[in-house]
């Protein structure tokens, strides 16, 4: 087995290469070659970019079949905020989590809850804090891979409170094995994913060895079987009812922005996409952010709500997360964590995250600095010849990263086409064979780019 | 923006870098290559943070107080070195400029969030050996030197 799992796993067989995803990915992390896309695994963070952009569906999200269920004798769903994000206000999460029943879990847990605990828990690390700020958010898992990767000198900056998925399921395991006097591992807690990144948090967390939670399941594969079992379920007597089941703290862990909100900072952030969040790390190294005390980042537009994995359209869900929290405060229902309750927790280390997060950076150019620097020296001489152009024929991503593929020996020159003047002739020669075998004679040699002639042309080919 | 020079030493890496006075737009773009070069060249993160700061903060100060400047990097296997050189009003007393706090930045840029009065100083705690010279009407020069700590860095 490889060092790294994935969440992501590239279909060879739909793959067409064409390179769609080898210049979304943040990290430089694809490269095609023979015609397929390949990942590099030590580069990939599992943002998932390029799932969507793949034209032929070749880029699968790995997260666990419901079947997994079976493995264990009892089973709990701890759903992620998003899925309350996918309903509103039409479908409260008292519903939710009964529907979830129905489904076949043997219980489900309310997440927002423990967000909210969390908030309240982070407010009371913020307060005595001294380190390097801004403090960053660490709900996010590409955003902890993004930082270990590429921001490497950002990890003192991480947040050590656990994320609220792991505290749950921690908790909900130890109080369920000893009311049901069956052993832990017998238990099975499953987290509802909007994204296929969390399923690498749970595999290979990237602090301890081993995560609370058993495996993931897609919130797009959930909605469909859900809503047909929440058809029969009825409706709470009154809303009223429904609202009080909602921890106003935690629903807005779902959306960009909600954390931050409860969390009454005076100076916080709220960061979503990738694009952003890495404008915004560069910003920190420089030092040019400096009041800044928190920054919730997320790398799906919108946040959560955003993941690849949900049903509902971004801007309604997060729409819906807004509204939800309105209609809170105005009915002024308070479902919240008692905060003397989290400051007693707290002192016990109850909310700390197991373990330590180690930085992961890329590996350099050379280990041994003197050649380092010589192979930066050929890799921006390479870059001077080439056309810089990022065709990306080559199979690398851009012309600087195919320059250094070249200098590692992971590439060969010859592979760049605008290397080989011949190449071209070559390519032009077989088109002109190509279009004399379909049998098309332009008039007039010299308008081929005149509509009509052009039209024949493509007719032509259709029909033959 | 960076333009390689065939350089004469054997072992160092030269890069240059033009910077344009009140361009805010493109302000920030030199120092965040010259991190991402640092970071290639597998240098530990800790001095890689130092240099960003400092090659921030003079890259900045050519942007505020100067028409044009040159920022040159070279690194070699023991040391980073900018040498920052620009065409503008200079300084006139450089020992009040080093003072934290001080600052002549607009009304305007510190709206933008500059002047803090810190940049000086901040290159100057961030690097192992700092130069300053200046003549005014004419242009700054900074010479910044940190040091690369092997031994960590393997
Ligand atoms: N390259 C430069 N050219 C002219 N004046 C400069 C230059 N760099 C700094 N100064 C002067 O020194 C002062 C202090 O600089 P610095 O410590 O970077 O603080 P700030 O940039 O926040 O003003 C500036 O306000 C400016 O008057
Ligand atoms: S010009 Fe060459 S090196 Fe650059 S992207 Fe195209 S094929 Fe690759
Ligand atoms: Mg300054």
């Amino acid at each position: 087995m490889s060092q790294y799992y994935h969440s992501i796993r590239f279909d060879e067989t739909k793959c067409q290469g064409r390179m769609r995803c080898l210049r979304v990915c943040p990290t430089q992390a694809i490269r095609v070659r023979h015609g397929k896309a390949r990942m590099i695994e030590e580069r990939c963070i599992d943002c998932g970019e390029c799932i969507t952009v793949c034209p032929n569906g070749a880029i699968i999200p790995l997260t666990d079949p419901f079947g997994e269920l079976s493995r264990f004798r009892y089973t709990i769903a701890v759903p992620s905020p998003a899925l309350y994000a996918q309903f509103g206000r039409e479908i409260l999460p008292d519903k939710i989590l009964a529907g979830l029943k129905k489904l076949g879990f043997d219980e489900a847990i309310d997440l927002a809850y423990t967000c909210g605990e969390v908030s309240f828990a982070i407010q009371e690390y913020l307060r005595n804090y001294n380190g390097p700020r801004p403090l960053i958010s660490n709900a996010c898992p590409t955003i902890v891979r993004l930082i270990q990767v590429k921001y490497p000198e950002l990890i003192a900056h991480i947040i050590p409170i656990d994320t609220p998925r792991e505290i749950a399921a921690r908790e909900i395991k130890k109080k369920k094995a000893k009311q049901l006097e069956i052993p832990e591992k017998e238990i099975g807690t499953f987290y509802l994913t909007p994204c296929p990144v969390k399923m690498i948090s749970i595999k290979q967390p990237a602090e301890k060895g081993r995560s609370h939670l058993d495996g993931a399941l897609s919130i797009a594969d959930v909605y469909g079987p859900l809503l047909s079992a929440m058809e029969g379920l009825e409706e709470s007597e009154n809303s009223r009812r429904g609202l009080e089941s909602i921890c106003i703290l935690g629903i807005g862990w779902a959306i960009a922005g909600g954390m931050s909100r409860t969390l009454r900072l005076r100076n916080s952030l709220a960061v979503a996409g990738l694009a952003e969040i890495v404008k915004v790390f560069d910003d920190i190294e420089k030092g040019k952010i400096r009041n800044i005390d928190f920054i919730e980042a997320y790398s799906c537009p919108h946040g959560c709500v955003g993941g690849s994995l949900t049903v509902e359209n971004t801007y309604s869900s997060y729409n819906k997360i807004v509204k939800l929290i309105e209609t809170l405060e105005y009915e002024k229902v308070k479902a919240c964590p008692d905060i003397r309750e989290v400051r007693r927790r707290y002192d016990q280390k109850y909310y700390f995250i197991e373990g330590k997060l180690e930085p992961r950076p890329l590996a350099p150019l050379d280990e041994d600095i003197s050649r380092a620097i010589q192979k930066k020296k050929l890799k921006e001489s390479l870059y001077e010849q080439l056309p810089q152009i990022d065709c990306g024929a080559c199979g690398s991503p851009s012309c600087l990263t195919f320059a250094e593929d070249v200098v590692q020996g992971e590439a060969n020159l010859n592979d760049c086409v605008f290397l080989w003047p011949q190449k071209i002739t070559q390519l032009a020669q077989e088109i002109i064979d190509l279009v004399e075998k379909t049998g098309f004679k332009p008039k007039k040699k010299t308008n081929l780019k005149e509509g009509k002639q052009v039209n024949a042309f493509t007719r032509n080919r259709q029909t033959s | 923006m960076a333009k390689n020079r065939s350089d004469e030493r054997e072992n160092g890496l030269i890069q240059q870098f033009s910077i344009t006075g009140g361009d805010f737009y493109h302000a920030g773009h030199v120092s965040t290559q010259i991190k991402e070069i640092l970071k290639e060249l597998g240098i530990d993160p800790n001095i890689v943070r130092r240099a960003a700061i400092a090659a921030y903060e003079a890259e900045m100060n050519v942007v505020m107080y100067a028409q044009k400047g040159l920022f040159t990097l070279e690194v070699t296997p023991q040391k980073i070195h900018f040498f920052v050189e620009d065409e503008g009003q200079g300084i006139p007393d450089i020992e009040l400029a080093m003072q934290e706090g001080y600052s002549t930045a607009t009304p305007e840029m510190r709206e933008m969030g500059f002047g803090a009065g810190m940049g000086l100083p901040n290159i100057k705690k961030n690097s192992d050996i700092f130069k300053i010279t200046s003549e005014v009407g004419k242009g700054t020069v900074l010479d910044i030197i940190i040091f690369i700590n092997q031994g960590k860095n393997q």
